[in-house]
């Protein structure tokens, strides 16, 4: 699983991108968040607040009840603001 | 009849220069409606530096573009929005739209505005004069732009 992460949820993981292979129990991007978020300091400090992060699974918007599987590139960043 | 162009790039553009391209040899358009967004020097802003989702964010503002063009009578759509480290007074997004009548082609270029502000994977990091920066929060009023043009149940 590839894992993308974007502005200040990067800043604050500390890597732009990352392979991942979490336990068969983590089955959604709720999950795959949860588990994230106890891998390092950063990663718990980004994840500190899930309402202000946005997800996509394989480069679609994706809501937090959304199944992720092995091979998957999920992607997790602020709101976006382009425009 | 050519179909949604959409272009992400570092390089400027220029909007008189965009205009011919999507007009030139045609004789079907009586509108074109245009927006360009500009880079702001609010509170002492050095620069604003864009960061996007490569891949992403083709794929979401072709399909933004592609909803104008079932959504209104578009017979011309360009949307290029720029990447990188852009200072005040430079423009960061074009939009044009164009049509057989005007009301379709300025209905959807403030459409494709207000949804790529919302839908689109950007995120903007204002750099300031003094060495400070920060990310730009999103913003409510944004959303709200993008919630009027839903489509009545």
């Amino acid at each position: 699983m590839r894992i993308l992460y974007f502005a200040w949820v990067r800043q604050r993981v500390g890597v732009a991108e990352e392979a991942v292979s979490p336990p068969e129990a983590v089955r959604d991007v709720a999950g795959l968040v949860a588990w994230l978020a106890a891998r390092s300091p950063g990663h718990a400090s980004a994840f500190a607040d899930p309402r202000q992060i946005r997800a996509a699974v394989n480069q679609d918007f994706a809501t937090p009840d959304q199944a992720v599987a092995p091979g998957d590139e999920i992607a997790f960043f602020p709101p976006v603001t382009g425009g | 009849m050519p179909g949604p162009v959409v272009r992400v790039q570092e390089a400027g553009f220029d909007l008189a220069a965009e205009a011919a391209r999507l007009t030139e040899g045609r004789t079907d358009i009586g509108g074109l409606a245009s927006f360009v967004g500009l880079c702001r020097a609010d509170d002492g802003l050095a620069a604003l530096v864009l960061e996007h989702y490569p891949g992403m964010t083709e794929r979401a503002l072709a399909r933004i573009a592609q909803e104008a063009w079932g959504r209104w009578p578009l017979t011309g759509c360009t949307v290029i929005h720029r990447v990188g480290r852009l200072v005040p007074g430079e423009p960061i997004v074009l939009v044009l739209t164009a049509s057989a009548h005007r009301a379709a082609a300025l209905d959807a270029c403030a459409f494709l505005i207000d949804w790529l502000k919302t839908s689109a994977p950007f995120w903007k990091r204002e750099e300031f004069a003094d060495g400070a920066s920060r990310w730009v929060a999103a913003k409510a009023e944004d959303d709200a732009a993008a919630a009027r043009w839903a489509k009545p149940a």
